[in-house]
């Protein structure tokens, strides 16, 4: 059989990152008129939703002209995509601020942490799940997976306020709410205030917003860190039992060499697409944990929003986070098929 | 599954047997799964028999009993075994009846995940095309959403309140279901008894749910299980929110929620609540990677 050579798989490579791009385009088209129409088909005046109980009825009209809530609902769609297409996600209800700037203040807050809380749950994961397939029914290993099951039954809500229980209230190690404590101060750049720090050399905040950040990207990472770790611990497994493998150990080359050199390397290739799937469960995550510590980011916003129902912010936030989340899914698919090229030719 | 099939009289040979019966002893030999039977079981009992179990009213405050510690605490008494609330409602009798709750949500919920989406999976699995193009288009847009926020903001629209959780929990977990039984009966409609079928004159809806249907049920079951499990966390997470059940409804996530207030003064208010949801969903969750490994072999570790 001929071996096709490099440029047959950067050409399909090519070809399947365009066809992906291009099955964005429905999806999005999608999630816009998902959210468009929960506005529309849940009884009570739109207007009113958007403008809250206590609008008059000129301010009312207005609202209704300018959206053009008098308009069939196809027209008032194509209203809609247009302003999106625009960059224009409308105004709050409650502080009259543009939807997409309080997007854009809150959102690297909700990245910082999430990033935060996936390096801990990658780290401890993959280690966990390495030590636990290579001492395979060991004590270790299933004292882990049991914990690995522990920690996907978890409520993180929960965990989260134990954990502060122990760490802030009793122990004082760490403080309670919020991402810098109050009088420090800190030149923002990104508004992600760990990078900040560091371009500024600004290392008391630095530190502040590391001690900061610590309870919260723990609480988020239990559910992440337990499925890194048991998808590592089976597709170390499966690896392990290849002829490859058995040939490396007998060439004597020591064990630590073995599986860090030689099984790590394809044992990951799965990991790779949960860590990406986890991005997810990471940015639902984020409600329930910023809503604890009182961490201002883009998911808290949201529920704030729920609460005080300004429907502007819920129809903004979850289209922004929503679309998001189906860039970062794609950047992913394209990633795991740029790793294991097998993915893009079949 | 082949369970569903009439037991065959003579098991005297092992040949003989229904593959039923491997599985069940597979499952019976596998610990983490009984371990997991054995905490739904409780789970269930406590549910059922909520009224006879519960010692005192869950919804009954009482001016008298504000934030009592549990028993081994100091100032615990017999009385309130895990402690009070500060309405003074007795933290066990609610825990008792947060089960009856929970258990209710996830069958609400799952039910319809798995009513809907095992009809719109089955559909698209058999007619192809088109249709199922459609359809699971349209789960892949209710799986952009990130896990729960879709039931959030669909609360958001509905109002808060129980029912409405279920609705918005259910909803969500569409098309997983969905893209399940599509997967399976994709892959039984290439098989000989639905070539078969259709060459005795059996109707569509005839083949799909009397002959491949029960064909499909093996990962329905595996996956059914495991939707309990996040059922529960996730009705408990709208509650924690505020968005799930209402007060005085005792439900554990709410009553997290309530103990939040006290967590210095009274840690145990939010602590045992949170140990229950840990333990129903831990249950569930040990039971279905049991029943995985006995009814699915492909996926066997």
């Amino acid at each position: 059989m001929k071996y096709p050579g490099w440029h047959y798989y950067t050409h399909s490579m090519l070809a399947y990152i365009i066809r992906r791009l291009f099955l964005l385009i429905p999806t999005l088209l999608g999630i816009s008129i998902i959210i468009f129409l929960m506005m529309h088909i849940t009884p009570g005046d739109p207007a009113e939703l958007l403008l809250g109980e206590r609008a008059t009825e000129p301010a009312l009209e207005a609202l209704r002209e300018h959206f053009g809530l008098n308009e069939p609902l196809y027209v008032q769609y194509g209203m809609f995509l247009k302003r999106l297409v625009k960059g224009d996600l409308g105004e709050t209800i409650w502080t009259r601020q543009k939807v997409w700037v309080e997007v854009k203040q809150r959102f690297p807050a909700t990245i910082e942490l999430s990033i935060a809380a996936m390096v801990i749950s990658t780290f401890l994961g993959i280690i966990l799940g390495i030590i636990s397939a290579t001492k395979q029914y060991s004590v270790f290993d299933y004292i882990s997976m049991l914990g690995a099951l522990v920690g996907v039954s978890m409520p993180i809500f929960w965990l989260g306020l134990i954990l502060m229980l122990i760490f802030s209230l009793h122990l004082g190690w760490f403080p309670m709410s919020g991402r810098l404590s109050v009088g420090i101060d800190l030149h923002t750049i990104t508004n992600f205030y760990i990078l900040d720090a560091l371009l500024t050399k600004n290392w008391a905040a630095f530190k502040d917003a590391l001690w900061h950040i610590t309870l919260p990207a723990f609480t988020l990472s239990t559910i992440p860190m337990a499925i890194v770790a048991r998808m590592t611990r089976s597709s170390m497994l499966e690896v392990l039992r290849q002829d490859y493998i058995k040939t490396a150990k007998a060439k004597g080359l020591s064990p630590r060499v073995v599986v860090l050199k030689h099984a790590l390397r394809n044992a990951l290739i799965p990991v790779i697409t949960v860590i990406g799937l986890m991005f997810g469960i990471l940015l639902a995550g984020a409600i329930l944990t910023e809503t604890i510590f009182a961490w201002p980011g883009v998911g808290k916003w949201l529920y704030d929003a729920v609460l005080q129902r300004d429907y502007m912010v819920i129809q903004g936030g979850t289209l922004f986070v929503a679309g998001i989340f189906v860039i970062i899914n794609v950047i992913v698919d394209v990633l795991y098929a740029v790793i294991n090229p097998k993915i893009s030719v079949q | 599954m082949a369970f569903l099939l009439p037991r065959k009289k003579s098991a005297k040979n092992p040949e003989d047997r229904h593959p039923f019966f491997d599985q069940l002893e597979q499952l019976w030999r596998n610990k983490t799964a009984v371990a997991g039977l054995l905490v739904i079981t409780l789970f269930v009992l406590t549910a059922i028999l909520a009224p006879f179990l519960s010692p005192h009213n869950p919804v009954e405050a009482s001016l008298y009993d504000q934030i009592k510690p549990p028993i081994w605490a100091e100032g615990g008494a017999w009385k309130n075994i895990l402690g009070t609330d500060d309405l003074g409602r007795d933290i066990l009798s609610r825990l008792v009846y947060g089960a009856r709750v929970s258990l209710l949500v996830a069958l609400a919920t799952v039910g319809i995940a798995v009513f809907f989406g095992s009809f719109l999976g089955a559909i698209s699995g058999y007619y192809k095309g088109f249709w199922d193009n459609i359809i699971m288009r349209f789960m892949d847009i209710l799986l952009a959403f990130p896990h729960i926020l879709l039931a959030i903001v669909i609360m958001a629209y509905l109002g808060p309140g129980l029912t409405n959780a279920m609705i918005a929990i259910g909803i969500m977990y569409i098309p997983r279901f969905a893209r399940i039984v599509r997967a399976s009966v994709l892959e039984e409609c290439e098989k000989d008894y639905v070539t078969a079928s259709r060459s005795v004159g059996a109707r569509d809806w005839r083949i799909i749910f009397v002959a491949i249907f029960p064909n499909c049920l093996a990962p329905l079951i595996v996956q059914t299980t495991l939707g309990f499990a996040s059922a529960i966390l996730d009705a408990a997470a709208l509650g924690f929110l505020g968005l799930g059940a209402q007060p005085p409804t005792p439900e554990w996530g709410a009553m997290i929620a309530m103990g939040r207030s006290h967590i210095l003064r009274a840690p145990w208010v939010m602590t045992f609540p949170g140990i229950a949801i840990l333990f129903a969903v831990l249950g569930f969750n040990l039971f279905g990677d049991g029943l995985r490994d006995a009814l699915d072999p492909r996926l066997r570790d």
